[in-house]
């Protein structure tokens, strides 16, 4: 079953065609690899997805639904999740409250009278997730850290559990290991196949890194100047003229 | 056909100013990157400077003017470049704003230590004989309007060939972009800086010697702030991008303006209640329909991210005890203070009292707006004027219970702030500021003067309320009322922080994306906090309109209103703590401290000068002072000074335990240890 589809979606940039008739689609429980070489486009492909930025032309469909008019937070609610390539966390807040926050987006039920009359903190059910999550990361120990104390690494470790905590059908990673070192990106590699063994969630991922491309994916789409080049199993396209061309000269 | 080329060549001239000050702010948001809301005071400070050599001293007009425009204007911008703004590069909005907001408080307060604008009339212009008249057909303009639209034009091309051909203007440009990406080119980004303030600052001082001979030869920082709005407009309109855009919208406006001024009947409603009010309409109008502004984001630089991230704000590490110990030494000042007040106090202390529980409640507004929301509303003191507009009509008018009418105040005060919050929404930031400063101002030239918003001139005396039996017709009962009114607000304040409203707008505040990509909607968010701030205003200004019987216009004007947020952001803008310490300072400031406190504490400290009563300038500089460290500690100067005072009182009860004081961790150890 297709979970989610992409056709022909173009979006410019005062002059450089960052997205070029760019049509991607992922099924239900797989994960999906996107590549290419910097400036690619595939963050901005990220962006039109999540409705950050509005697409010049194409359909994005998502569990059966078009998403042209659906604004950002309810591409959230229906199941998108994402982390990002430059860190988006919540300055000024703990892991723990990161997560909590997350918990409460999810259940979205965030009404003013409920806070007033003392109904707006945190249950006990939803501390019990949340300790669960930052099991599941490793992360207990860093829990009531502000995210500013934390390395980069970590950081992108509570970015993803952030995600997670939405319980997405959809996971978008942006370069997840970037910034870290060889153990931690096994280490996020094994929890993402975790991830999506247990709770069926499908992973579109972004990363430079190709042996963890290679050991996570079924398939992979490349991008090149906003064009797609290529798109097939790991070892059909990583052995592509085309492919290897886009990548002669690319520092990864 | 006379009105219409009267109104042409006024309009021009008129407009000329705008746009002089539009091309201003465009420069600034162009070079600094600041949206520079104190522009205005800055241009007065150049003609107060102006007035007092050339009219009141007669010096000459060609010195006076190199003085005030030439080396005091100038000097004003390297100042506020190397003081303050140099340290902004790069920071949130919101600091950039409130630095601006700050010094729009400030430099007046500043300025009228040296200068009495009460007595500042008939001002001299640059140019001799500035009333000569000339004619073309049916078109007149004096000498001064023309010398206004000389100068507007020669700044609006030498600004314009300034950036388009030579390396400081786009080096300028470069530095607001990314003053890393600038320094590795090799530019020297402070110099860059610096001079960008200083061409501003130079433009503001021109604007500011020319402006008297348009606004009837007066030098008061009100007409300053008031063309200022105007300028706003065309700013906005040129995108705060483009100077010739900037120089139209401007020059548009004044004929616009003008020619309303000659075509409408005089003495219609529009006429007298519309037109005084135009530049706010107006700047309203742009604000609420403008679809381009969506498209103007403030630009982050893109290598920010090279930046060590920032030190965790202190609150985050604020301890268990400290926070105890705070509370409890609050708490019994407080009661202490109370059971003076009830028991021993006359009228006067216990009339202190009423006022800061009431302000206290107003505060708390800002509170939700500012320390919750991360926005910066300039309309609070306007909120809390329709709570007590509504309340004291209703009251008097339909003769309802007063507890009620000041429930419905509220009521109308946080649905009017949802609802000015719809447009603002799609905005944030700067313009969501703007839009809340034009509907406040709005608001005061226009409807505070229809007879069925605010009673009139004299409107009639409003009630105090009583539940029953009791009647809180005596001040200590309605003390006692207010009190608990407070305490229940601050409750509610309390729980929306700690509850789904408060985590998601501190997500908000934290990443807007971010949280959006979980599935917050900052846009909710916005309204909520919109309407509950709004609210509590309105309920506010109700008990005080109640309190003293009738409506008040002089308490809610808008620069009282911004007053209000710069004294909450400089003592406390996160907690209800600051809120009730901003009240206590707001009051007795005014009352007590400058009249007789700090006198007398001056005289006694010296011998030397005899100091009497000090002027109430003083708190505007002290506290528009104080809301420029709002950058380095956005959660107060008093919170941060206490957490310390607490940090170290720990550090040393630790010590003579022997234990060690390894339990406080972070930023607020390190500060501990330079403190003692
Ligand atoms: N907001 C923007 N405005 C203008 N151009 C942009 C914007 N965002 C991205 N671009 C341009 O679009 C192109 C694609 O950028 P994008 O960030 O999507 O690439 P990417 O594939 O994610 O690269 P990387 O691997 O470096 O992250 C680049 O040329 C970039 O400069
Ligand atoms: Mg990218």
């Amino acid at each position: 079953m297709t979970l989610f589809e992409a056709r022909d979606v173009s979006k410019k940039f005062a002059g450089i065609m960052a997205l070029d008739n760019v049509s991607i689609d992922v099924n239900d429980g797989e994960i999906v690899g996107l590549v290419g070489p910097n400036g690619a486009g595939k963050t901005t492909f990220f962006n039109c997805l999540l409705g950050l930025l509005k697409p010049d032309g194409g359909t994005i469909t998502f569990d059966g639904a078009e998403l042209s008019r659906v604004p950002t937070h309810r591409r959230a609610r229906i199941g998108i999740g994402r982390t990002f390539q430059r860190i988006e966390l919540f300055s000024g807040m703990s892991v723990r409250e990161h997560l909590l926050v997350a918990e409460r987006a999810r259940r979205g039920d965030g009404r003013l009278w409920k806070d007033v009359i003392g109904m707006g903190r945190p249950r006990p059910d939803e501390l019990a997730r949340v300790d669960a999550m930052l099991e599941l990361l490793g992360l207990t120990a860093e829990a009531d850290r502000p995210v500013e104390m934390l390395s980069l690494g970590r950081a992108r470790v509570v970015e993803l559990a952030r995600a997670l905590m939405i319980e997405p059908k959809l996971l978008l990673l942006d370069e997840p290991s970037s910034g870290l070192d060889h153990a931690e990106t096994a280490e996020i590699a094994e929890k993402l196949r975790e991830v999506n063994r247990e709770r069926g969630t499908a992973i579109l991922i972004v990363e430079h890194d190709m042996p963890m491309v290679r050991s996570l994916v079924s398939r992979v789409f490349v991008l090149d100047f906003g064009r797609l080049i290529a798109s097939g199993s790991v070892d059909e396209v990583f052995d592509d003229d085309a492919v290897r061309k886009a990548y002669i000269g690319d520092n990864n | 056909m006379d009105n219409f080329f009267g109104g042409l060549t006024d309009g021009v001239a008129f407009g000329s100013v705008y746009a002089l000050l539009a091309i201003g702010l465009v420069l600034a948001y162009k070079t600094s990157g600041v949206f520079n809301i104190a522009f205005g005071v800055q241009a007065y400070a150049s003609g107060a400077l102006f007035y007092v050599l050339h009219t009141k001293h007669d010096v000459n007009a060609f010195v006076a003017f190199i003085a005030a425009v030439v080396v005091m204007a100038p000097l004003l911008g390297i100042v506020l470049d190397r003081v303050l703004f140099r340290f902004l590069r790069g920071a949130p909005e919101i600091n950039r704003l409130i630095t601006a907001l700050g010094l729009l408080v400030a430099i007046p307060g500043l300025v009228q230590l040296k200068f009495d604008q009460t007595q500042a009339t008939s001002a001299k212009g640059v140019v001799p004989n500035g009333d000569t008249v000339y004619s073309w057909g049916p078109a007149h303009l004096t000498r001064d309007q023309i010398a206004i639209i000389v100068a507007m034009a020669l700044v609006a091309i030498g600004i314009t060939l300034l950036f388009r051909y030579s390396p400081l203007g786009l080096r300028m440009r470069a530095v607001v972009e990314s003053p890393r990406m600038a320094e590795l080119a090799g530019v020297n980004s402070n110099r860059i800086s610096m001079a960008s303030w200083m061409l501003t600052s130079f433009v503001a001082g021109l604007a500011g010697v020319l402006l008297p001979q348009i606004t009837g030869n007066q030098v008061v920082d009100v007409y300053y702030t008031t063309l200022v709005t105007a300028a706003i407009v065309a700013a906005v309109l040129a995108s705060l991008t483009s100077v010739p855009l900037a120089v139209a919208a401007g020059l548009g406006l004044g004929v616009v303006q003008e020619w309303l001024n000659r075509f409408l009947p005089t003495n219609s409603i529009v006429a007298s209640n519309i037109r005084p009010g135009l530049p706010f309409i107006s700047l309203f109008l742009v604000l609420a329909l403008d679809p381009r502004l969506r498209r103007i984001r403030s630009a982050s630089d893109p290598l920010a991210g090279v930046d060590p991230p920032p030190v965790a704000a202190i609150a985050a590490t604020r301890t268990r005890n400290a926070a105890r110990g705070t509370r409890l030494f609050w708490l019994i000042a407080g009661l202490g203070y109370l059971y003076y007040v009830m028991g021993h106090g006359n009228a006067s202390v216990v009339d202190d009292a009423v006022r800061i529980a009431i302000y206290a409640i107003l505060f708390c507004s800002i509170v939700v707006a500012t320390g919750l929301g991360g926005q910066l509303p300039l309309a609070q003191a306007t909120f809390a004027g329709i709570g007590g507009a509504v309340s004291s009509q209703l009251a008097t008018q339909q003769g309802l219970s007063v507890i009620v009418t000041i429930l419905i105040g509220a009521g109308v005060a946080a649905v009017i702030g949802m609802v000015m919050s719809l447009p603002a929404l799609r905005l944030g930031g700067i313009f969501l500021t703007l839009f809340t400063f034009g509907f406040a101002l709005a608001f005061e030239s226009v409807f505070v003067k229809f007879g069925w918003v605010t009673g009139g001139l004299f409107p009639e005396a409003s009630p105090r309320p009583a539940i029953g039996p009791i009647d809180f017709g005596n001040d200590h009962s309605f003390l006692v009322m207010c009190l608990v009114v407070f305490g229940v607000v601050a409750t509610i304040v309390v729980l929306v922080r700690g509850g789904t409203t408060g985590r998601f707008l501190s997500a908000v505040r934290g990443s807007e994306t971010a949280a959006a990509s979980i599935g917050i909607s900052a846009a909710r968010a916005r309204i909520v906090t919109f309407g509950l701030a709004a609210g509590i205003a309105g309920l506010g200004g109700g008990l005080l309109t109640s309190y003293e019987g009738h409506y008040s216009a002089t308490n809610w004007q808008t620069f009282i209103g911004l007053f209000w947020l710069v004294i909450v952001v400089t003592i406390g803008p996160r907690t209800i703590d600051g809120a009730l310490q901003a009240a206590f300072v707001f009051v007795l400031f005014q009352k007590r401290v400058l009249p007789v406190w700090l006198p007398w504490l001056l005289n006694h400290v010296q011998p030397f000068w005899k100091i009497n009563a000090l002027p109430s300038a003083v708190q505007f500089i002290f506290f528009g002072l104080g809301a420029v460290t709002y950058a380095k500690h956005p959660e107060g100067i008093l919170e941060f000074n206490k957490r310390n005072a607490m940090g170290t009182f720990q550090r040393l009860t630790h010590r003579s335990q022997g234990g060690n004081d390894s339990t406080i961790e972070g930023p607020m150890s390190s500060h501990g240890a330079a403190a003692s």
